[in-house]
């Protein structure tokens, strides 16, 4: 397993373990370096105290030639277990006395070195001159010690220090083991928690806090970021909870709605039936006897007119007059009618072109009116020819009808700006109306001028907002008496 | 029935008089044959027996109301229309009723005119001369079908 993939409780203490372990075997190797080299001193420092004893001791030997002198001087070295060979040399160099007194050949240098203690050939070796105390030499003494002190101690450091480290060791391992505990628990009780909200959805887990340190700041934040996320979900729940039941509810509602729909639907198709029926039978019935009364009453005019006095005719007259203008209502009614029940064949209308046709109508059947059009050109629409031919014809004819006591008759037909947005207007600077009333200008029978002013049924407009209303569009009117109308219209 | 006459088909005894009298206040003598309902009518034109008429008997137009007892209108003109006599013969709707479907199922049967009776007596007068005056005078009348 890769290091970085350890568990993080044998990372900490695998890092304790290492750490302590290093340092103390630095600090046993500096130790060991500083006693090797006191030691290795020591020993050259006594072994060159006792050659100086020696060399002091021997100077009689010497002088006197007394080799078993010398050598029973030499054996004293036995006390030290250490010293493996001792040789005396004369003043010519030559070996005068040996310790052992059989001493092995290659521990002995056939001539004497130059005076000092040093190492050589692992062990320590030291020439030493022997001196009466003028400053006559007599000879050389030459000392060997093996280096078994050195080792020895430093043998015995070495285990002391193998011990130290064990148990320092086995002492850190041991804290480790317990320190670890105050930084891995709290990150591993997170990573159980973390695990815990991820696999069980479960927001409602927090980590428990071990301490106050960074891992308990960030226990708590995580904590903290828990219950955000707890709430968030439970207002999502909320929400989508409630917006089911909206769903449901609003399901509901249209299907009850969609039903009334479809039974509204039926009835309306009957009575637009019936209407349709009715509308024909007035069409074709109601005319009839309007036509005998106008008819007759002429009749009676013309043949008996020198019977009648002038009020007789006068009445017959009457008559006449209001059987036509019953024809004329019936006649406006039934296009009101068949404006409602009339399909609507989409397509694009020249709504200039419609209303200068319309304007030379109204020239043509009235010439001796001089009324100015400005009819702006290039006024297109979408919507039923027809219909929107009624819609242009009704608001000309009225704004013609209305300017006829003006002195300077004037009826525009332009798209202006109106209400925010923009609209086709129709304006005319004759007898207007007071805006009290603008809202009854559209309503059947409604009409804001006597007969003996203007000429009307009241149907006009409320046919012309029927076809604006059954394109999708507005209409609406400004006005002030004796200063003209407008009429605004979108599509 | 002598050429240059007119068979109106018409069932209200006012619409008649009114009718007939406006022809004649624009000199149109020519006479006229009044059928009060529509069977009355097709028994003018093919004979009550159901024996064909002599092409001499044929009117030279027929003045037809829509709004008619026993056989209506529409089903006169599709009879008119359906029989080789008189299938080429001038068919003027004259009628209360401008409804759009009628006008159009009308012209669709092959009438050769659809006027509209104005309430305005007036008007109602002129309407009739212009009739008269187109039918009778200016219109030339269709050669008639020779006998097979």
């Amino acid at each position: 397993m890769a290091l970085r993939d350890w568990p993080i409780k044998q990372k900490l203490t695998a890092m304790l373990v290492l750490i302590s372990g290093l340092v103390l075997l630095l600090t046993s190797a500096a130790f060991a370096g500083y006693q090797y080299w006191s030691l290795r001193q020591a020993t050259r420092d006594a072994l060159s105290v006792r050659g100086r004893i020696i060399a002091a001791n021997s100077t009689a030997s010497l002088a006197f030639s007394n080799d078993a002198d010398a050598r029973e001087l030499l054996a004293a070295l036995r006390a030290d277990q250490h010293i493996v060979a001792a040789v005396l040399y004369d003043k010519g160099g030559h070996v005068f006395a040996t310790y052992p007194a059989h001493v092995a050949g290659d521990l002995v240098p056939a001539a004497p070195g130059p005076d000092g203690y040093r190492f050589e050939r692992g062990l320590l070796i030291g020439f030493q001159p022997v001196e009466e105390a003028g400053s006559q030499r007599l000879g050389t003494l030459y000392l060997a010690s093996d280096l078994g002190v050195v080792y020895d101690t430093f043998r015995l450091s070495g285990v002391i220090g193998m011990a130290v480290l064990a148990v320092a060791l086995l002492a850190a391992y041991l804290l480790s083991r317990v320190l670890q505990g105050t930084i891995a628990e709290p990150i591993l009780a997170l990573a159980e928690t973390a695990k815990a909200v991820s696999t069980r959805q479960d927001y409602s887990v927090r980590a428990p806090k071990l301490g106050e340190d960074e891992l308990g700041a960030l226990t708590d934040a995580f904590n903290q970021m828990l219950g955000r996320i707890e709430d968030q979900k439970d207002e999502l729940q909320r929400y989508a909870s409630d917006l089911e039941r909206r769903v449901e509810e609003r399901t509901h509602e249209l299907q009850e709605r969609n039903e009334s729909l479809r039974r509204n639907a039926a009835e309306l198709l009957a009575a637009n039936s019936e209407l349709d029926a009715f509308a024909y039978s007035v069409s074709h019935d109601l005319r009839a006897p309007l036509r005998s009364i106008d008819g007759f009453s002429q009749i009676l005019l013309e043949d008996y007119a020198t019977q009648l006095d002038e009020a007789g005719r006068e009445s017959l007259h009457r008559v006449r007059a209001a059987s036509q203008r019953m024809g004329t209502l019936i006649d406006d009614l039934l296009k009101l009618a068949r404006v409602t029940r009339a399909e609507i064949r989409t397509e694009d209308v020249d709504l200039s072109g419609l209303a200068r046709d319309i304007a030379a109508e109204l020239e043509g059947a009235t010439p001796e009116r001089k009324v100015e059009f400005a009819i702006a050109p290039g006024l297109k629409a979408r919507g039923d020819a027809r219909l929107l031919r009624v819609v242009l014809d009704n608001l000309l004819r009225n704004s013609w009808k209305y300017t006829a006591k003006q002195p300077a008759p004037r009826v525009e037909f332009r798209f202006a700006d109106a209400n925010g947005g923009q609209a086709f207007m129709v304006r005319d600077n004759g007898a207007g109306f007071d805006m009290k009333y603008a809202d009854k200008l559209f309503g059947v029978f409604q009409r804001l001028h006597s007969a003996a002013d203007f000429e009307g049924t009241g149907i006009g407009l409320a046919t012309v907002r029927r076809i604006i209303n059954r394109h999708g569009g507005r209409i609406w009117a400004e006005g002030a008496v004796d200063q003209g109308a407008t009429f605004y219209f979108t599509l | 029935m002598n050429p240059g006459k007119i068979l109106l088909v018409e069932d209200n005894p006012d619409d008649v008089t009114l009718t007939l009298r406006a022809l004649k206040s624009h000199n149109i003598t020519n006479d006229v044959i009044v059928a009060p309902d529509g069977a009355e009518a097709l028994d003018i034109l093919f004979g009550a027996d159901g024996k064909s008429p002599t092409e001499q008997e044929l009117p030279a137009v027929v003045l037809l109301d829509l709004k008619l007892p026993k056989v209506n209108g529409m089903e006169v003109l599709q009879r008119i229309r359906a029989d080789d006599r008189t299938r080429l013969l001038p068919v003027v709707i004259l009628t209360s009723s401008d409804e759009e479907r009628d006008v159009i199922e009308g012209y669709s049967l092959g009438a050769n005119s659809y006027v509209r009776k104005p309430v305005d007596f007036v008007e109602f007068t002129q309407a009739a001369k212009q009739l008269g005056l187109y039918w009778l005078l200016m219109n030339r009348a269709p050669p008639v079908p020779r006998r097979p």
